[in-house]
């Protein structure tokens, strides 16, 4: 028996030492390769600035980046695709960047910090909303070393120099795919399929806190700026990423009557459900004409690429990155997918380069005070008449909720009329 | 099947065996660790292309190529280590806890509790004691609980525990409603970020060293204890059979329950360790499946405390070196998952040859 098992011992071995000398040979060439794991060919605002600048010195450069999730995730995706563009515009090497998956939002992310920190990148970055407090810890050992942090909030009130947090005016191209939306439930009411007043919206929503608020707030804003009678439903699944349990609640709400859908959760399991009932869908994050060929509409997209670049380039010229960073259409920061021209209503291209347009030039503000109520009375009044909405004063000025201004997160939270929370 | 089939003898012949050399078993174990090290290393070559050498160095450079890894290591081991210590007791009285990750998590819960609560009213070495008394009784709690049903009612512990398990990750979700930072975002985040109260401090300048000696005390506590006192005994008497222990006046019903609050309190302890002592943060995936994997280590010991720090410190070597691997590579971190679960196929597999001996049969020895 000895004999047998000291057999298969060298011929594994045997076959481990000829596999592994004969892949050394491409070693530099196959495993530098796969390192950049999403393909660098589909950013294309990268064209431009192909050639590195002159006067910083890029060699010394070296970037950490702590993703939640990896590349099977639209959300990572997206961040991925925002470094491989800053990599690109900046002509670093791929060995100058280190990027850590799946990282939890525990202890995993302060090791993912302090060994990224330790391996002496110049600046991190995590992309997870519960990664922050992890990244502060970090930030306090390290002061040598710039934190940026998406999605976060406390930056600032950390007094913690080297922390930053950044996040985009996502809710601007939110606006826009509310838009798109609203235009469908006009063809569908034109057509005399529904009536007016049946031109409800579902949302699919991952928790109540104001980053989902502003997001489906600004959502149903662009529906209504179009079809003023649209009224919307929103469920959550108290995840970010959970398939099924989208797909479950993309399913109550059109059996409850929504006739569009739309979600602020990672995965396709809503645009599945939708493409299987035929309702038209509004995705996020990635185009989702691959799950839902015949439903998708479009996907309110961000593009990190703008800001990498900028924050890894403000350390090669040695200028500080902004504490809060939050930009939209004008920064080329937000977008929406292409048009599915198979689902969306006739006209829609036309429209929606119009709110692009007003959204970029700051005529339209997508938080116009004018264009909706809370509690029946408009928001400037519950400001000065209600104490519960005191702490809003700050936000709002000129006509219109100051969003992402104060701080780049998301602030706005509050439920406005027409829109319904359904709680299970 | 024809005449000449029936008479063939099988090629291959498996039989217990009577007993094993200490040698020839360690032999066995250390050709499976060889080999499950080979197919490890011919798993990534195949995802990544590389040569398994570079691969190997990449993974001790993850695990202990840096001072700080090297503690992030020790620190894995240590709660690896002590929640198969706390198993020990329970196992070897033939109880199958596999409920340590709801201990853990109700210990985890105790702790964040009183860390958010107690935090800014006493001085931290008081407030730690009660965090190791408060952890360990929630895990004592949620172990006497399937105890006593089994010890009145018979019921099934490994069922039992095992559904525990999901109740205990409920009333985490339910307390992180109440505790979640900032409020919807699901999540806790640091506590008492600012203050560290509540947080293991450095001892002898080790960040980790409050770990290390916490676990290690409890691992040498329960080694006595099982070795040389009385109760330890009577455990290992209800273990071989409950009848002999009745026999010999040994009160069953009392042995079970005692055994699994040691158990169940020494897993909540697990949970301090984690929540106090490393991460400062409760969720759902505070356990993280540790619970399951110390059952392994605890068995594959043999409930031998230097065994279980060795098992745990080759899993959690393999594990942190597989992490490095993923973000070298480009890999994400399921590969540190593909690791593990070879590595514990050959391990545990081994036992069998351990146990059973395979013979091949050539035609020399004749046909009867």
């Amino acid at each position: 028996m000895k004999k047998v098992v000291s057999l298969l011992l060298l011929m594994a071995m045997a076959m481990t030492l000829v596999v592994g000398c004969g892949k050394t040979n491409n070693k530099n060439t196959a495993g530098n390769a796969t390192e950049p794991t999403q393909a660098a060919t589909d950013t294309p605002a990268a064209t431009e600035e192909t050639t590195p600048e002159a006067g910083g010195d890029v060699s010394g450069i070296k970037v950490g980046v702590i993703y939640i999730g990896d590349e099977n995730e639209g959300y990572t995706a997206a961040h991925m695709a925002g470094i491989d563009e800053m990599i690109a515009a900046l002509g670093l090497s791929a060995d100058q960047v280190i990027e850590k998956t799946t990282i939890g939002e525990d202890e995993a992310a302060y090791d993912a910090a302090v060994d990224l920190a330790d391996q002496g990148c110049n600046i991190i970055f995590a992309n997870s909303f519960g990664h922050e407090t992890y990244m502060m810890q970090a930030a306090a050992e390290f002061p040598e070393v710039q934190f940026c942090h998406a999605t976060g909030y406390q930056a600032k009130s950390s007094g913690l120099p080297n922390m930053h947090n950044y996040f985009t005016a996502v809710y601007e191209s939110r606006y826009v795919s509310g838009v798109v939306a609203g235009l469908k439930l006009n063809e569908m009411i034109e057509k005399g399929d529904i009536t007016a007043d049946q031109a409800k919206m579902g949302y699919v929503g991952a928790f109540p806190y104001a980053e989902v608020v502003s997001g489906y707030t600004a959502f149903y804003l662009g529906a209504k700026s179009v079809c003023p009678s649209v009224t919307m439903e929103v469920q959550y699944t108290n995840s970010w990423a959970d398939m099924a349990a989208e797909n479950e609640v993309a399913k109550s709400l059109i059996a409850n009557g929504a006739k569009v859908i739309s979600q602020h959760a990672d995965t396709t399991g809503a645009p599945t459900a939708c493409e299987e009932a035929g309702v038209p869908v509004v995705g996020y994050n990635v185009d989702m004409t691959s799950v839902a060929p015949n439903t998708a509409l479009t996907s309110a997209t961000i593009n990190w690429g703008p800001y990498y670049t900028y924050a890894v380039k403000s350390i090669i010229d040695g200028t500080p990155i902004a504490t809060d960073w939050c930009q939209g259409f004008a920064d080329g920061a937000v977008g929406t997918s292409p048009l599915n021209e198979k689902a969306v209503a006739a006209g829609t291209a036309e429209k929606v380069a119009e709110v692009e347009a007003a959204l970029k030039d700051g005529s339209l503000k997508v938080f116009d005070t004018s264009t909706f109520t809370v509690q029946n009375s408009k928001l400037e009044d519950l400001i000065t008449s209600n104490a519960d909405f005191a702490k809003f004063s700050a936000y709002v000025s000129d006509g219109y909720f100051h969003e992402s201004e104060v701080i780049s997160a998301p602030a706005f939270e509050l439920r406005i009329d027409g829109i319904t929370e359904l709680t299970k | 099947m024809s005449k000449e089939g029936a008479n063939k003898e099988v090629f291959l012949r498996m039989s217990k065996r009577d007993s094993i050399s200490r040698t020839k078993a360690w032999t066995i174990r250390l050709i499976a660790i060889a080999l499950s090290l080979i197919v490890c290393a011919l798993v990534i070559v195949f995802i990544t292309n590389d040569n398994p050498i570079q691969v190997y160095l990449g993974i001790i450079d993850g695990a202990i190529g840096k001072k700080r890894r090297m503690w992030v290591t020790i620190r894995e081991i240590m709660t690896l280590l002590i929640i198969a210590v706390g198993l020990t007791p329970a196992f070897k009285m033939r109880f199958w806890n596999i409920g340590a990750e709801g201990q853990i998590l109700m210990g985890g819960a105790a702790t964040a509790a009183v860390m958010i609560y107690f935090g800014n009213s006493m001085p931290n070495w008081l407030l730690l004691l009660i965090i190791f008394a408060a952890s360990s009784i929630a895990g004592m709690l949620w172990g006497v609980l399937p105890a006593v049903f089994k010890a009145y009612y018979n019921t099934n512990e490994t069922l039992f525990t095992l559904m525990l398990n999901y109740v205990a990750m409920q009333i985490v979700t339910f307390c992180i409603v109440f505790w979640e930072n900032p409020t919807g975002s699901n999540t806790v985040g640091i506590i008492n970020g600012a203050t560290r109260k509540g947080w293991f401090q450095e001892i002898f300048g080790m960040q980790y060293g409050l770990n290390i000696i916490v676990v290690l005390i409890m691992t040498v506590g329960v080694y006595l204890y099982m070795r040389h006192s009385k109760q330890g005994y009577e455990i290992a008497v209800v273990g071989e059979s409950q009848n002999t222990a009745k026999y010999a006046g040994i009160n069953v019903k009392k042995v079970i329950i005692r055994t699994m609050m040691i158990s169940g309190g020494i897993c909540g302890l697990a949970g301090s360790i984690i929540v106090s002592g490393a991460s400062h943060t409760i969720s759902t995936s505070t356990a993280d499946g540790r619970g399951f994997t110390a059952i392994i280590v605890a068995w594959m010991s043999k409930f031998n405390p230097i065994a279980m720090l060795a098992v745990s410190a080759f899993l959690v070597f393999m594990q942190q070196g597989s992490i490095q691997i993923a973000s070298q590579y480009g890999l994400n971190e399921n590969a540190s998952d593909i690791i593990t679960g070879v590595l514990l196929f050959f391990l545990i597999g081994c036992e069998f040859f351990i146990n059973y001996k395979v013979e091949f049969r050539g035609n020399k020895k004749g046909v009867q």
